[in-house]
C-alpha cells in the first residue's frame, strides 16, 4: 500500500487557503488504500505507517508537528527518556496540538534501540498515525548485521474505531466469532462449557475483544495480500526489528525455516536466544537476527493471538518472491489458570486428595486453595504455618517471581467483575495458544539484559496494582476504578528504587505501558533484569518491575489495548521530592 | 510552498550531517522499506544543532504546568445510546385472531448509570382492534458486576373491544447477567391502588453456529392480591415459555422464528375464563430483532 505521499499543495487545495508553516511531521486525513480498499486514515505525512524517524544517541531532536486535522493531536515517542513537557501525552505532558497548530518537540536522544511514536489522541492510532523510531547508538551498534527491515505489524479496521467502542460496550463479545457452539463441540461439550464457565459467566475463548472479524492485520501497512517484501542475499544476517503497533492485537511471530535470534527487546540489547516463534505483545518491539542462506523466499507469519486473522509478509532474495502461508492455528481456549482456579506452582496436588487427572481436578481445586496461601505475607508468600502439604523443598524451586498469592477481600467493586483466588508468576510461560507450539517459543524468563543495570538497588517500596475489568460492561481500570474515578496521580518518590507489582485479576492478557522510566522486569535475571517500556501480564498473573525513579514530573501509565485505555485503564503517576513538596506541577 | 518547505528540508539535512550515518554494517537501501515523501524524506533526521530557541533543560516544575484548558488525558465516562428491539413479532394464534407483539428496551447513559426505557405491548392484526401497551421509565444504576438496580414508574393502558382501562405503577428491580448466563428481569410493581405483583424474565443463547441461535425464554408474574378489573388471579398466574431461533446476519439484525406458550394459572386462569378467553394459547411466532 503506497499512497501517494503528502502532496502539501494538495491540501491547500482542498479547502484552506491558509499558508502552513514548515514542519517535518504533518499529521492529516487523507485518503489511503488497504488490501485493495479505499478508505480513510490519520496519516503522518501522508503515509500508514508514518514515515520511519531515524536519530543517532546524543542528538538534540527538534521536529515540527503540524496538525491539519479538525481536532486535536498529538505525539507520544514510546519508549524514550524525555522531558516530560515532551512525552506527548494530552492532558499530562502538554495540552495536545490544536488543529492549525505546529507544536516544536525538543528532546535530547539518551538512548539507542528501536521504538516507535504514535498518536496519543482519541483513536488516532487505530486510524493508522504510528510509526518506527530508530535510535543509532553513539558508538557501535553491538548488533551486527548486514541488512536490517523494520518490521510495523498493525491492525487496520475500515470501521469508525468509536463505533467499536460503542458496540464493544453494548455487546462485549460483539466481534468474537470463535464461541464455542454446538455444531463445533457437540452438545455434552457446550452444556459442561455452560456448568464451568457459565457459572462464572465467563467466555473461555474470550481472547481479543477486536478481532479479525472488522481487523485487516498490517504488516509495513501491507494486507496480507499484498505481501510486504524485505530483501536479503543468501548468507547476509538481517536484523528485522518487529515492533506491535496495533490498537487491541498480539501477535506470534514466526518465519517457517528460518530460527530467529532475539537480540533486543524495548530498544534494549538481551543475551541473545534462539527462538522458532514469538508472541508480541502491544506495544513491545523485538530485534531479531535471521540468516537466511538459500535462495529462497520465507514467509513472515504474525498471526494475531485469537487466531482470527494474521499479518504476513516476506523475505526474499528478489521482489515478486513469495512462499508458502501457514495455516492458522486452532483458536485457544482460556483454562482455568487464566482465573487464578488452577494448578498452583510449587504445590503438590496429591496432597490435596485429589486426582490431578480428574476432569474435575481444575474446578475442585477451588475451594481448598484460599486458605493455603492466605496466610503467607503480601511480599514472598513463604507460608508461614509450613504445612498443607507444602514441602520446604518444593517451596525452594518456586523462584520468587512465579509464587502465588491469594487475592484479598477487596472485590474492586462493581467494575470489576472477576476476582482471582490467587495469583503467580507466569513468566515461564509461552502464553495462551503457544503452550503446544512444538517448537521454541521465546517466554520471559529467556531474557537478560545484555549489560548489568546500573541501579542494582533492592527496591525500598511496593506497589501493587490489580489490573481490573468488568469486561461484561466493557470497564476497564486498576483497582476497580476507571480513570475519570481515580484521577491523582500515583505518587512515587523521587530517587527510590521502587517494586511496582501488578496483579492482573481479569482473564485477559494487558500490555502495560509505564512512559518517562524504565521497567526492569522481576524475572530471575538476577543483575541482568531486562528493561522494558511494555510489559505483557497474562491473566491471572502477579508481575513484578523494579523502577529507578529518577524523572519528575507527571507520567502516564496505562494498557496499551487502545479500547481498554480509552475504557479507563490508565493512570497518571508523578514523580514527587521524598520530602513529600510538591512542587506546581498540580493543580487538581 | 511546496518549495518552502523542501528547502526548509534541504536546510536541515545539511546542518544535520551527523543524523545521517548510518550504522556500521547496514545497508541503507534494505532498510528504507519505500518512500512515501519526496518532500520531506521518508526518513526524517535529526539536528545536532537547535535552530529554535528554547531549553529542553529547563527544570522540570516550570515546563509542565497543566494549564485550565487541558484536555482529559483518556474519555472514559462518555455516555452512549443502546436500543434494542427483541421482539418484534407476528404470534400466529392456533384458534385466536393473529397479533402483533413488540418489546423494546433502551438506555441512554454511562457506565454506571443509566436512563433505561421499556416498551412492550400487542395488538391485534385481524378482526376487532385491541391490545395492550406498557411503558417504563427507569433510572438503572449498576450496583454489581452484572446487576442494575432500576427504579422508576410504568404505565400501563389496554384498549379494545369495550372501553380503554389504564393505570400507573412504581417499579423497583434487579436486571443483568445471573450465573448460568441467563440475561434476567426481575421487578417488582406497586399499582396506584396499591396492588403489589412481580415479574421475572430470564433469556438464554445457545449457539447452534456461531450466527444462529437459539434463544429459550421464560416469563412469570405473581401478584399479592387479585385485580380483576385487570384479570389478575393471587399468587403465581402467569407463565410464558419460549423458544426462538434467530440468525444473526450481522450481530444488530436477526430475523427469528420460533414458538411462544402461554398459560394463565390460578384465578387468573378462572377469570379469563369468565371474560370468553383462553387460558392458554400456543403460537408461532416469526419476527425480527434488531438493535443499534
Amino acid at each position: 500500500m503506497i499512497l501517494g505521499g503528502c502532496r502539501l499543495g494538495e491540501s491547500r487545495a482542498r479547502g484552506s487557503s491558509r499558508e502552513w508553516d514548515p514542519a517535518d511531521l504533518i499529521v492529516s486525513t487523507r485518503d489511503v488504500e488497504i488490501g485493495g480498499r479505499t478508505t480513510t486514515a490519520t496519516t503522518l505525512n501522508g503515509s500508514v505507517p508514518g514515515p520511519t524517524l531515524r536519530f543517532k544517541e546524543g542528538d538534540q531532536v527538534v521536529l515540527r508537528v503540524q496538525n491539519r486535522l479538525d481536532v486535536d493531536t498529538s505525539i507520544h515517542w514510546h519508549g524514550l527518556i524525555l522531558p516530560p513537557s515532551m512525552d506527548g501525552v494530552p492532558g499530562v505532558s502538554f495540552r495536545g496540538i490544536a488543529p492549525g497548530e505546529t507544536f516544536t518537540y525538543r528532546f535530547p536522544i539518551k538512548q539507542s534501540g528501536t521504538y516507535w511514536y504514535h498518536s496519543h489522541s482519541g483513536f488516532q492510532e487505530q486510524l493508522g498515525m504510528f510509526g518506527a523510531l530508530i535510535l543509532d547508538p553513539l558508538e557501535h551498534d553491538q548488533i551486527e548485521s548486514d541488512a536490517e527491515h523494520v518490521i510495523t505489524l498493525s491492525d487496520w479496521t475500515f470501521e469508525d474505531p468509536m463505533r467499536i467502542l460503542a458496540r464493544l460496550k453494548k455487546s462485549a463479545g460483539y466481534y468474537n466469532f470463535q464461541k464455542p457452539t454446538i455444531a463445533d463441540d457437540g452438545l455434552s461439550r457446550i452444556l459442561a462449557n455452560r456448568a464451568k464457565w457459565g457459572a462464572m459467566r465467563m467466555d473461555p475463548t474470550d481472547i481479543s475483544d477486536v478481532t479479525g472479524e472488522t481487523y485487516t492485520y498490517l504488516m509495513n501497512g501491507r494486507a496480507p495480500e499484498s505481501n510486504w517484501t524485505g530483501l536479503f542475499e543468501p548468507g547476509q544476517s538481517i536484523r528485522l526489528r518487529i515492533i506491535n503497533a496495533a490498537a487491541a492485537s498480539y501477535f506470534d511471530v514466526r518465519i517457517p525455516g528460518l530460527a530467529m535470534t532475539v537480540v533486543q527487546v524495548d530498544g534494549q540489547n538481551v543475551e541473545p536466544v534462539t527462538v522458532d516463534e514469538l508472541r508480541i505483545a502491544i506495544a513491545e518491539t523485538y530485534d531479531v537476527l535471521v540468516s537466511p542462506t538459500e535462495e529462497r523466499a520465507y514467509t513472515v507469519f504474525a498471526e494475531a493471538m485469537d487466531r482470527s486473522g494474521f499479518a504476513r509478509g516476506t523475505l526474499a532474495p528478489r521482489i515478486g518472491m513469495s512462499s508458502e502461508i501457514p495455516a492458522r492455528r486452532q483458536r485457544p481456549l482460556l483454562q482455568m489458570e487464566d482465573m487464578g482456579m488452577g494448578a498452583m506452582a510449587g504445590m503438590d496436588m496429591g496432597t490435596m486428595n485429589m486426582e490431578p487427572d480428574s476432569p474435575d481436578a481444575d474446578t475442585g481445586s477451588v475451594t481448598g486453595m484460599p486458605e493455603m496461601i492466605s496466610d503467607g505475607p503480601a511480599k514472598g508468600g513463604s507460608h508461614a504455618d509450613g504445612t498443607h502439604g507444602m514441602g520446604l523443598d518444593e517451596e525452594a524451586e518456586v523462584p520468587e517471581w512465579a509464587r502465588s498469592i491469594a487475592h484479598g477481600p477487596d472485590d474492586h467493586g462493581p467494575g470489576n467483575s472477576m476476582i482471582p483466588e490467587f495469583t503467580k508468576g507466569r513468566l515461564d510461560e509461552p502464553g495462551i495458544g503457544l503452550e503446544d507450539a512444538g517448537h521454541r517459543v521465546l517466554v520471559y524468563t529467556d531474557l537478560r539484559s545484555l549489560v548489568a543495570s546500573e541501579d542494582q538497588r533492592e527496591p525500598d517500596r511496593e506497589i501493587e496494582l490489580h489490573l481490573t475489568g468488568n469486561m461484561e460492561r466493557y470497564i476497564w481500570g486498576f483497582d476497580g476504578k476507571k480513570y475519570s474515578e481515580a484521577p491523582e496521580p500515583i505518587a512515587f518518590h523521587y530517587g527510590e528504587r521502587l517494586r511496582l507489582t501488578f496483579v492482573n485479576d481479569t482473564m485477559m492478557n494487558h500490555p502495560i505501558h509505564l512512559h518517562g522510566m524504565w521497567m526492569e522486569l522481576v524475572n530471575g535475571a538476577g543483575e541482568h533484569k531486562p528493561r522494558k517500556h511494555t510489559v505483557n501480564v497474562k491473566p491471572a498473573e502477579r508481575l513484578s518491575v523494579d523502577i529507578n525513579v529518577d524523572a519528575k514530573g507527571r507520567w502516564a501509565m496505562h494498557c496499551h489495548i487502545l479500547y481498554h485505555m480509552d475504557a479507563g485503564m490508565f493512570r497518571v503517576v508523578e514523580v514527587r521530592e521524598r520530602n513529600g513538596n510538591r512542587t506546581n506541577l498540580l493543580n487538581d | 510552498m511546496t518549495r518552502q518547505i523542501q528547502l526548509f528540508a534541504g536546510l536541515v539535512l545539511l546542518i544535520a550531517p551527523i543524523g545521517c550515518v548510518s550504522p556500521p554494517g547496514t545497508t541503507p537501501r534494505a532498510f528504507v522499506p519505500r518512500v512515501v515523501n519526496r518532500d520531506l524524506g521518508d526518513v526524517v533526521h535529526g539536528t545536532r544543532e537547535d535552530p529554535v530557541s528554547g531549553d529542553p533543560q529547563r527544570p522540570v516544575d516550570e515546563q509542565q504546568v497543566p494549564g485550565s484548558d487541558w484536555p482529559s488525558p483518556v474519555h472514559d465516562n462518555q455516555p452512549f445510546t443502546f436500543l434494542r428491539a427483541e421482539q418484534l413479532e407476528l404470534r400466529v394464534r392456533d384458534g385466536a385472531p393473529n397479533i402483533s407483539r413488540w418489546d423494546v428496551q433502551g438506555w441512554y447513559g454511562r457506565d454506571f448509570e443509566k436512563l433505561w426505557v421499556k416498551l412492550e405491548g400487542e395488538q391485534s392484526v385481524e378482526g376487532k382492534s385491541e391490545g395492550e401497551a406498557e411503558l417504563q421509565a427507569l433510572f438503572s444504576q449498576l450496583v454489581a458486576p452484572f446487576w442494575d438496580f432500576q427504579i422508576g414508574a410504568r404505565y400501563d393502558r389496554e384498549w379494545g373491544p369495550g372501553p380503554a382501562t389504564d393505570r400507573w405503577f412504581g417499579v423497583i428491580g434487579l436486571q443483568g447477567f445471573s450465573p448460568y448466563e441467563f440475561e434476567t428481569e426481575l421487578a417488582l410493581f406497586v399499582s396506584e391502588d396499591a396492588d403489589i405483583s412481580a415479574r421475572l424474565t430470564a433469556t438464554t443463547d445457545f449457539l447452534l453456529t456461531q450466527r444462529l441461535i437459539m434463544q429459550p425464554r421464560i416469563e412469570t408474574e405473581a401478584a399479592l392480591e387479585e385485580v380483576p378489573k385487570f384479570e389478575v388471579g393471587q399468587g403465581l398466574n402467569y407463565v410464558e415459555l419460549g423458544l426462538r431461533w434467530r440468525y444473526e446476519f450481522v450481530r444488530e439484525f436477526a430475523p427469528y422464528f420460533g414458538i411462544n406458550w402461554i398459560r394463565n394459572l390460578g384465578e387468573t386462569e378462572d377469570l379469563i375464563r369468565r371474560g370468553g378467553g383462553e387460558a392458554s394459547e400456543l403460537s408461532l411466532v416469526l419476527g425480527l430483532s434488531v438493535w443499534f
